[in-house]
């Protein structure tokens, strides 16, 4: 499904070049659940952002599906964000004093196409948030919000979900609900790309990429997979 | 209007409803802005009203005949108070006997002190021919008019304009009663009814009597001081004004109109003048008004910019669910100009308000004035308002539009 040639990244800052990804090759396959780990400043975000269409590169070649994306101008980019894939962030980003359906629905106000809405209602009770979703955002807790921000990436049912320390901000309790929430949705066949400087988080996924100054410095699937306690358990 | 308009314009309204001391403090300036051009619009239009209402009430088609000449530099001496002693009162009996006149009489003005048994006064008298309320569309309240057999020789008679007659008699008839002026013994025969005040002279304060008495008892002088003509009916204005200067540059003897020593103008034409003069000065003062606009149209600028910093995290979300700058950019456009157009309906609204109060204070202190909030200025306004919004909301948004989404949710 994903596919990097070559790739390299480098930000020019007046006159001084930053290099932030050196040759980077990898694949991943539908259905994977990958784990993108390393310090701060080893490139991890930068790769998540390139992967999900919120950053272009310097060279080589990215190929989505077979087809190149690394030339596409910022509106067919926009598009690809809006059909084929999901955020989720570590400050939730929702909008404020707005209500968890209204939070959930916006990815659909930029969708081209005629989407039906009973699929907002879908995602939130796939949260178990459904006796919540009239309520405002600020209303929430923190592991609430983080739950929103999930159906919220699920609405466009997008091929690949990327999250971006999505428990960074939350109590271990909450932290587990949403990893156990990402373990859910990959086994029911989703793509999941998480990206995290913490190992404990990172061994939930299936495959772990380890990033350090730009490169990969190693690429497994060698570790004890931890599985977090379902949703409904949780309860 | 697709869905999602209509969706994110709800959500636009409501941003506002959120920072409500924000959005009122920021649509102020438009709403002072918009207020101020209605109200210099429609004072101005009122006061216009209340010059023109006054020179009709004269008579708009009316000659004033002034001696003296006319020419570029400047306006005939005569107005200026210098004595000329070219118009005579044969003059005016000529322009009487025109086809083209309907009424005709000379004025021949002087100061006089009047007295009624021991209350006494001080105003002017007026030698006018039997054609004066022809002339000046004027009516009697009580007694007669000067007769035409008062046209000619000096007969002691006079007629009181109102504030006179008040001034003089209270509540008491004065018709037939004596009264003296400037100490000669005059009956009174007449009052006029109240006429307000025309230009700057008083209608109601002076006393009318016959022209040769002014001229011959009062004053001593063969001259007048001006003469007016009203045009007879079916008649065109500018046709008569030909006709009078044609008779008078006979009878004085001028073959060059421009040694002409007399001045003929039609009240017409002053009104057309001085509407010209009025609506110049209203547009200036809207522009000035105008100003103000362009100040509450920064100011929403500001707030917008502030809007876009303080959203910058909102904004680098909706990109990164699929939203296009330009539908960042017309989200903020359309916040910018909801600012403006709910600042531009309130002043609207205040200011057709406060105009109306101005007309009613001044309709309630006794001027002719008229309420007039034109559909242009309310037009004007609202080209205006849509073109501040526009204007200060583009930059805002145009700066949302060109956020990095990556950098834009990283913003702290």
């Amino acid at each position: 499904m994903i596919e990097l040639k070559n790739i390299n990244k480098e930000f020019v800052n007046e006159d001084v070049v930053t290099k932030v990804l050196h040759d980077i090759n990898f694949s991943i396959a539908k259905g994977e659940f990958v784990s993108i780990m390393g310090p701060s400043g080893s490139g991890k975000s930068t790769l998540m952002h390139i992967l999900g269409f919120l950053d272009t590169i310097s060279s080589g070649e990215y190929l989505f599906f077979d087809k190149d994306v690394s030339k596409l101008s910022e509106d067919k980019l926009a598009d690809l964000r809006n059909e084929s894939v999901g955020f989720i962030f570590q400050n939730f980003n929702l909008l404020p004093k707005t209500t968890i359906w209204e939070n959930v629905r916006l990815p659909l106000l930029y969708a081209d196409k005629k989407i039906d809405l009973s699929i907002v209602d879908q995602v939130i009770k796939s949260v178990g948030l459904e006796h919540r979703k009239d309520y405002l955002s600020n209303q929430l807790s923190g592991g609430e919000r983080q739950r929103v921000a999930i159906a919220r990436a699920l609405v466009n049912s997008p091929d690949i979900i990327f999250a971006d320390e999505p428990t960074g901000n939350l109590d271990s309790k909450s932290g587990l609900q949403v990893m156990s929430i990402l373990q859910d949705l990959n086994a029911s066949g989703k793509t999941i790309i998480l990206v995290t400087h913490e190992t404990s988080t990172a061994e939930h996924a299936k495959r772990i990429i380890k990033m350090r100054d730009g490169k990969i410095e190693d690429d497994t699937t060698d570790f004890k997979r931890k599985i977090a306690n379902s949703l409904s358990d949780l309860k | 209007m697709k869905k999602e308009k209509i969706t994110n314009s709800f959500y636009s309204v409501r941003v506002l409803l959120r920072n409500k001391t924000r959005t009122f403090l920021t649509s102020l300036g438009i709403i002072i802005g918009i207020a101020s051009v209605i109200i210099i619009m429609s004072v101005g239009a009122g006061a216009q009203s209340l010059i023109i209402n006054q020179i009709k009430g004269i008579g708009s088609d009316l000659l004033g005949i002034l001696p003296g000449g006319s020419d570029e530099s400047g306006r005939p001496a005569a107005s200026l108070g210098v004595s000329i002693t070219t118009l005579t009162y044969d003059d005016v009996q000529a322009i009487d006997a025109l086809p083209e006149v309907a009424f005709a009489t000379g004025y021949s003005k002087g100061m006089a002190t009047v007295t009624w048994q021991n209350r006494s006064t001080d105003t002017n008298f007026v030698g006018v021919t039997s054609d004066y309320p022809g002339v000046e569309s004027t009516e009697l309240i009580d007694g007669s008019f000067l007769s035409p057999e008062d046209d000619f020789g000096v007969n002691k008679i006079a007629v009181l304009g109102s504030q006179v007659k008040e001034d003089l008699f209270g509540d008491f008839n004065p018709i037939n009663e004596k009264i003296k002026i400037n100490k000669e013994s005059f009956r009174v025969i007449g009052v006029m009814e109240s006429r307000g005040t025309a230009g700057f002279q008083n209608q109601d304060d002076q006393i009318f009597i016959p022209i040769e008495t002014a001229q011959k008892l009062m004053l001593g002088v063969n001259h007048l001081g001006f003469a007016r003509a009203k045009v007879a009916p079916n008649v065109d204005g500018l046709v008569a004004e030909a006709a009078v200067e044609a008779l008078l540059r006979e009878r004085h003897d001028i073959e060059n109109p421009e040694e002409d020593d007399f001045t003929v103008s039609l009240a017409d034409q002053a009104i057309g003048a001085l509407t010209s003069i009025t609506d110049a000065l209203n547009y200036f003062l809207a522009a000035v008004a105008a100003i103000s606009l362009l100040v509450g149209g920064i100011g929403v600028m500001n707030i917008m910019l502030v809007a876009v910093s303080e959203r910058t995290r909102e904004i680098g979300l909706r990109k990164a669910v699929g939203a296009h700058p330009k539908d960042i950019s017309q989200q903020f456009l359309l916040e910018a100009v909801l600012l403006t157009a709910i600042g531009g309906l309130i002043g609207i609204v205040i200011g057709i308000f406060i105009s109306w109060l101005v007309s009613l204070v001044a309709q309630y202190l006794g001027y002719d004035w008229d309420f007039v909030v034109s559909f242009f200025s309310i037009f004007l306004a609202v080209i205006f308002i849509a073109l501040v919004g526009l204007l200060f909301g583009w930059w805002p948004a145009k700066k949302a539009a060109s956020l990095n989404p990556v950098e834009a949710l990283r913003y702290e």
